[in-house]
């Protein structure tokens, strides 16, 4: 399989570093999940990935280019999509002008197929279409917030605590469908707190804490020794 | 007896004063909705706003003197407004893109002494007459009030205006990326949204519309200065202020409320105490703003 994205990055907030020297891989068509605890600096890097933090140190490698230190607008240009922590829709527009705004200015029929792509996915946003994105629970936010990026048919999508707030039924479902698009060939990039759902769900996973990397591997191993970590902590306490 | 007629008489008074205000009001609206739109997206209030008018009004007049028709005029003072609009973006904003609330306030207000400067400097720092269309000076009667060409006109001009931008905001691509842009810039970049792009179209259409108050504001007082973007600056900046910043539709209704604050003034100030109606105006918009700080029309809270 191929590499579509190699990042070797440090992200900075003045004087505060949030991601120090991670190195991360993610293969054409894998859910890579990226783990840890609140604070770790997961959405620090899909911000660097995405180009929302600069300058960055480091690179980043997409589709065999560089695209470390491009702009927002470009990154998404080159194939990458957001789907961003906290969901955030555009509150006082409408579910259709929100899924507008995820095509920008691809063609008309290019826009029309993912448009038809992503209600049929989430057919509870096919319901709502001209209700404010304020106006929806936060599950149907979610899938908003992934059926926007998923509008400008992205190479690699991030997606940033898409569980975050949401009830176990919702949680289940959001997940269902995150492990549909990757069989469609949508490649992911995941990141959690709820470690055991992602890696139910992930080809590989990667751990982190204080902004360095603490474990990776498959996501299968990931979890075994992640039980084993645990254990070992409740013996040591 | 005389109490009753003087009551009538106020009555009248108010009528015609909160008539006018629909007029006045369409111009306040016009200047504040560029500079809301502007603070939308870039959280910062373009203290130069004023002097877009300034510019489309010395168009006017520099056309005129050159031979051209009032209406000619008119029409590249608004393109001359939306150029001015967009080169004081280009030139003084873009390269403090992302400096401080501080930093981009001082900015506008230099751009804004800069331009004033040049009218100063290069035509005259003394009013200049400028002749303007025999409609501005008409008046209608109806039913024993007036109603001014002027007012007429600047409620259509408006209504026009703001039913363009609402059909661009709600319908276009563009409009839809420039809404997105107003509630969460950054992720809106993530979406693909070219943020240069989508700046620079708020500070035309904000020139755009502050050109269009100009023509109105020309026909009305019939002469040019290069102080004259002050007034309506301040206008602007109030009406924002009440209905809630960075708001359209709060910028609208502010100017229309500040409008009819004026006009009651108008209405029941005694003579003698007129002179200070701005004053009292103000007064009234502070007492608004202790109730109702973040204005009358704030914006839709962000979810998260």
């Amino acid at each position: 399989m191929a590499k579509l994205l190699e990042i070797s990055l440090t992200v900075r907030y003045g004087p505060i570093v949030a991601v120090r020297e991670l190195s991360l891989e993610v293969e054409e068509g894998e859910i890579v999940a990226l783990l840890g605890p609140n604070g770790a600096g997961k959405s620090s890097t899909l911000a660097g990935i995405a180009g929302l933090v600069r300058p960055i140190e480091g690179s980043v490698r997409f589709a065999g280019e560089e695209i470390g230190g491009l702009s927002p607008e470009a990154i998404n240009r080159r194939g990458i999509a957001l789907s961003p922590e906290g969901r955030r829709v555009f509150p006082g527009l409408s579910v259709e002008d929100n899924l507008r705004v995820g095509g920008r200015d691809r063609g008309r029929l290019a826009i029309a197929a993912s448009r038809a792509t992503v209600l049929d996915k989430f057919p509870a946003l096919a319901r709502c279409l001209q209700k404010p994105a304020g106006a929806l629970s936060g599950g149907q936010q979610q899938m908003l917030a992934i059926g926007r990026a998923m509008m400008s048919d992205p190479k690699l999508l991030l997606l940033d605590e898409p569980s975050l707030g949401l009830a176990p039924a919702i949680v289940d479902e959001i997940f269902a469908l995150i492990a549909e698009l990757r069989d469609q060939g949508v490649t992911i990039l995941l990141v959690e707190q709820n470690a055991n759902r992602a890696l139910g769900i992930a080809d590989r996973g990667y751990v982190l804490a204080t902004g360095s990397l603490q474990d990776s591997g498959p996501a299968r191993q990931i979890l075994e020794s992640k039980v084993e970590r645990s254990y070992l902590a409740m013996e040591g306490a | 007896m005389t109490e009753l007629m003087s009551a009538a008489i106020s009555a009248r008074e108010l009528i015609q004063q909160l008539i006018n205000a629909v007029g006045v009001g369409s111009q306040y609206a016009l200047l504040a909705i560029g500079l809301a739109m502007v603070f939308s997206l870039l959280g910062m209030v373009n203290f130069a706003h004023g002097e877009l008018v300034t510019v489309a009004a010395y168009t006017v007049y520099l056309l005129e003197r050159a031979g051209v028709s009032f209406w000619i005029g008119a029409v590249a003072a608004l393109l001359a407004a939306g150029l001015a609009a967009m080169a004081m973006e280009r030139l003084a904003f873009r390269p403090l893109r992302n400096a401080s609330f501080a930093t981009l306030l001082l900015a506008s207000f230099a751009v804004s002494q800069i331009v004033e400067g040049l009218f100063l400097h290069f035509v005259s720092p003394r009013a200049k007459s400028v002749s303007v269309p025999g409609v501005f000076n008409h008046f209608i009667r109806v039913g024993g009030y007036t109603i001014s060409d002027i007012y007429l006109f600047s409620a259509l001009a408006a209504m026009v205006a703001l039913g363009l931008l609402t059909l661009f905001l709600r319908r276009s691509r563009h409009g839809v990326a420039m809404l997105a842009a107003s509630q969460d810039f950054e992720i809106a970049r993530a979406m693909g949204i070219r943020a240069n792009g989508v700046i620079a179209a708020a500070f035309a259409i904000s020139g755009v519309l502050a050109g269009v108050a100009a023509i109105l504001i020309l026909g009305q007082q019939g002469s040019v200065s290069p102080d004259m973007g002050f007034d309506p600056l301040l206008i602007a900046f109030i009406s924002c202020v009440i209905g809630g910043l960075g708001s359209l539709r709060g910028a609208v209704f502010g100017g229309f409320v500040y409008a009819f604050i004026q006009g009651i003034l108008t209405a029941f100030l005694p003579t003698s105490a007129l002179a200070y109606g701005d004053a009292f105006a103000l007064a009234i918009v502070i007492a608004i703003l202790y109730f109702a700080p973040q204005g009358l029309l704030t914006r839709v809270a962000p979810s998260t």
